[in-house]
């Protein structure tokens, strides 16, 4: 008996007729949802799955264990150690990513349709019963400390991990998920175990495939796929407080030019006001070289080579940053010119014509989005993640269109807080001239 | 059970088709300028790029730089467009426009929805011959370029460690010049020194022009005609003909130094040849060797020293044969905590050393080879990955024919072939090594 669903289908008839894009929403046997894109033409499938809550899923101590748990799960299952894994993938040509973010586990696999069965096969023992055998903890704990290390002179990372530690105080939003190299090296085996029953539970799966495979093929796939992973997983942290005023903090480092990371409090995926404020970014610094920031910092002045502005609607808390690199006898310069940008967006909002550019850049670049299985089967597993309907991708230009002048000005002047700008600057920079 | 899945990865072998079908199409126009299309028809988007056959490798000595300068100055006025107006064209049509400069060429692209295609290319033939530059233009982006070196370059030990190495492995080849350039001769590029390079080398008869995505190569035609076959061709190109290195006979070393350097590690390259029109087999045997020594676990490096000894916290090998003129073979490894460079290096040679004894795995080789075929499959689903790979490869010497030849050569790679590139590369009058490190602790100058 047969218990299968397709629950939903959605069009995306934005496009033109022949490259229509046909969403369905597919449950399997056991009550996993999955969205899917049949894709015939090429004899592979791009599947990606999520499980919500990441980094943050650190028991108090633990830091890190969740990324190193990840990080292991490549490294042997059953009877295989790292190299059968990898031996056995390799002559599937198969190919499977695993990584870890703040809120998600990320697993991504891509396989060839003829040999389907042994590729999941393979795939899922690595999901549902991996070793984490002693040899290889060592072995991927040495590679993630020598990351902590070099993060530690990088100034990139220098400065965005700052700007975290100051805005999230005891959250786990406050520390890199990498963990520190004390708290990865006094990780044990029976952590890592915790961690992965924690983290790659069914209540949080997300699921989307596109490519050679039909509804029914992927349901069955599926419940074997994940048969055995624990119904419920660990419960996620609270709300991070966010708990930095503006100003500017300075991190001594020798190196040549300046790099800081710029921002305040930002704005949540699922507020009303959430489009029109990712439209007034597109036109602030999220767009490409005709961003206000751009215009100014680059094209006017030389002063940089890129600059940029960014939302960040996590889970647990929101940010609202930018960067921006100068050589330390100009990075003043760039600072006082990103700032005065920001008081103007915040007073004045952008112009018509700036608004129905950026509109027109978004719904125009929209639909290019869906141009292989590998990008669209990311696309659908976000738009889960973000709880957004399945014919979301139909509507959404919509959205975007429906934004107005009053819309983005008056959003100006709620998201963009001039007083609340705090610049971290990784560097040294110098008194500016004039 | 090792021979039964030996005989399943033999069928997978045979399943697969040896060459997919890329759908590439080729032809030429009246003033030399050759045209690739590749289609893909699954979504409406196209990608239009137009490669010009100048790099940085192409410069006059001192103006190092000027190629990836002049890149940036194509975003300026042109006869009929405003400074900064092309990009905002591309976007208020949904695209996205940029360009990237390498030692062998120079590409601009945009990636629209494809009934655009005809208004890129309108852009596009008009900025080959119609830029309009102010020396306001040139002081500001200057600026900018030397920023864009100070992010890429100045602020990573890891960056100006490569350069010196690169700078140290060609003595006489303009690959060991950086493509951003050096600093001291950045800072004084200027108008001529653009207009220079750009009267020499952006012509139709220097160009290839890659459309890829949602088009037919009919279509193409006709609006490449309309638009680039108008421009005549430059009848003085110059032929491109570049210092060649020396044989190399004497080992070179060194070491690099910089308190931002957290992981030390030992670099080691060789000068190796490249893939050339009609004669790609000994590069073919190179790319295979790179695979077979040092890509993934299971290769002989990561086996022997990661796994096995447990001397190296990573190790690799890699080799590009596409480039118009020498090329490199390389093998990087970074020693595990409590193992020193030096021990690092003599580990890694003697891997190397045993691995020409031994010879190759030939299921291993199987396997590599599985993996290539089936990359053909995937990459079907990047048609703008395909018409990259055609825009490099024409662009450094070799033909449509080279390109299409390539995947059944490397499956006719022998494992004997293999050990004997490796035989020849692995010489070490022909190496440059490199240690990059952290420094000395300074405790006698410290008083």
């Amino acid at each position: 008996m047969m218990r299968f669903v397709i629950a939903a289908v959605a069009v995306l008839a934005a496009l033109p007729a022949r490259a229509e894009i046909e969403i369905q929403e597919v449950v399997s046997p056991a009550g996993v949802t999955a969205w899917l894109v049949e894709e015939h033409s090429i004899p592979f499938v791009a599947l990606e799955l999520r499980f919500k809550g990441g980094g943050t899923l650190d028991l108090p101590g633990k830091r890190g264990a969740t990324n190193l748990m990840v990080g292991l799960l490549e490294e042997g299952t059953g009877d295989m150690d790292a190299m059968d894994f990898a031996r056995t993938a390799e002559e599937l040509a198969a190919e499977f990513n695993y990584d870890a973010f703040d809120d998600a586990v990320m697993i991504s696999a891509r396989f060839l349709t003829e040999n389907r069965d042994e590729a999941m096969a393979l795939l899922r023992k690595s999901i549902v019963a991996p070793r984490f055998d002693e040899v290889s903890l060592a072995r991927v704990k040495d590679q993630v400390v020598s990351i902590i290390r070099s993060d530690a002179k990088d100034p990139d990372r220098i400065a965005s991990q700052t700007f975290d530690k100051l805005a999230f105080g005891d959250h786990p939003y406050a520390t890199s998920l990498n963990g520190t190299e004390d708290s990865v090296k006094a990780l044990s085996r029976d952590d890592i175990l915790a961690a992965h029953q924690g983290a790659l539970a069914l209540d949080r799966v997300y699921v989307s495939a596109v490519g050679d495979i039909s509804a029914i093929e992927l349901g069955q796939l599926l419940d074997e796929l994940l048969a055995g992973l624990p119904a419920t997983g660990a419960a996620l942290p609270g709300p991070a407080t966010y708990d930095l005023a503006g100003g500017e903090t300075l991190v001594d480092y020798a190196t040549p030019q300046s790099v800081a990371v710029f921002g305040h409090e930002g704005i949540e995926r699922d507020d009303p006001d959430f489009f029109a404020a990712y439209v007034l970014n597109v036109i602030m610094g999220g767009g490409g070289f005709e961003s206000r920031l751009m215009t100014e910092v680059r094209e006017k002045r030389g002063l940089t080579y890129g600059v940029n502005s960014y939302l960040i609607p996590k889970d647990l808390g929101h940010l609202y940053l930018g960067s921006v690199a100068s050589a330390n006898d100009r990075i003043t310069q760039a600072v006082d010119v990103i700032r005065d940008e920001w008081a103007r967006m915040a007073t004045e909002g952008p112009t018509i014509e700036e608004l129905e550019r950026a509109k027109t850049y978004l719904t125009g670049a929209y639909p290019l989005r869906f141009d292989g299985n590998g990008p669209i089967a990311n696309i659908l597993v976000g738009m889960q993640m973000d709880d957004l309907p399945i014919d979301y991708a139909v509507t959404r230009n919509d959205k975007v269109n429906a934004v107005t002048l009053d819309d983005v000005k008056r959003v100006a002047a709620r998201v963009m807080r001039p007083d609340d700008l705090h610049f971290v600057i990784v560097g040294q920079p110098t008194a500016q001239d004039g | 059970m090792r021979r039964m899945m030996m005989l399943a990865g033999l069928t997978a072998l045979a399943a697969l088709p040896l060459r997919a079908q890329e759908m590439v199409t080729d032809f030429m126009l009246d003033n030399g300028m050759q045209v690739v299309v590749v289609e893909d028809h699954r979504a409406p988007v196209v990608m239009h790029m137009v490669w010009y056959k100048a790099g940085s490798a192409d410069e006059q000595p001192g103006v190092s730089g000027v190629a990836h300068f002049l890149e940036h100055l194509l975003f300026k006025a042109t006869d009929t467009l405003e400074s900064g107006e092309f990009s905002k064209v591309v976007s208020a049509n949904g695209g996205r426009d940029n360009a990237f400069t390498s030692y062998d060429y120079t590409a601009y692209y945009q990636r629209v929805a494809a009934d655009r295609l005809e208004l890129m290319m309108q852009m596009e033939s008009d900025r080959m011959v119609n830029i309009r530059l102010s020396e306001d233009d040139i002081a500001t982006e200057r600026d900018v370029i030397i920023e864009e070196r100070n992010q890429r370059t100045e602020n990573s030990a890891g960056a100006l460690f490569r350069e010196q190495r690169i700078a140290a492995q060609y003595l006489n080849h303009r690959y060991g010049v950086p493509i951003i350039g050096w600093k001291h001769e950045m800072e004084n590029l200027g108008l001529d020194d653009a207009l220079a390079y750009y009267e020499t080398f952006y012509a139709p008869n220097n160009a290839i022009l890659v459309v890829a995505g949602d088009v037919y190569p009919e279509d193409v035609k006709t609006l490449a005609e309309t638009y680039y076959g108008v421009i005549p061709a430059n009848p003085d190109l110059p032929e491109r003909v570049r210092p060649q290195e020396p044989p190399q006979t004497s080992a070179r070393r060194m070491e690099f130094r910089d308190p931002r350097v957290s992981q030390e590690y030992v670099t080691r390259s060789y000068l190796a040849p490249e893939r050339d029109a009609g004669d790609q087999r000994e590069a073919a045997a190179l790319t295979m060797l790179a695979q077979v020594l040092g890509s993934g676990p299971n290769s002989v490096l990561a086996r022997e020293l990661q796994f096995g000894t447990k001397e190296a916290v990573y190790v690799s090998s890699f080799y590009s044969g596409v480039s118009l003129d020498d090329a490199t073979f390389n093998l990087v490894i970074v020693p595990a905590e409590g193992v020193s460079l030096a021990d690092g290096e003599a580990a890694l040679d003697k891997t190397v050393q045993q691995f020409i004894k031994d010879g190759v795995d030939p299921e291993h080789l199987d396997r590599i080879k599985m993996q290539l075929r089936a990359s053909q499959i995937y990459a079907r689903d990047a048609a703008d990955s395909v018409g990259n790979r055609y825009g490099r490869a024409l662009t450094s010497g070799l033909t449509i024919q080279d390109v299409r030849d390539w995947p059944e050569i490397l499956q006719s790679i022998t494992g004997e072939e293999i050990v004997a590139a490796a035989e020849a590369i692995f010489d070490k009058n022909n190496s440059v090594t490199g240690w990059l490190m952290r420094p000395e602790l300074q405790a006698e100058v410290s008083q």
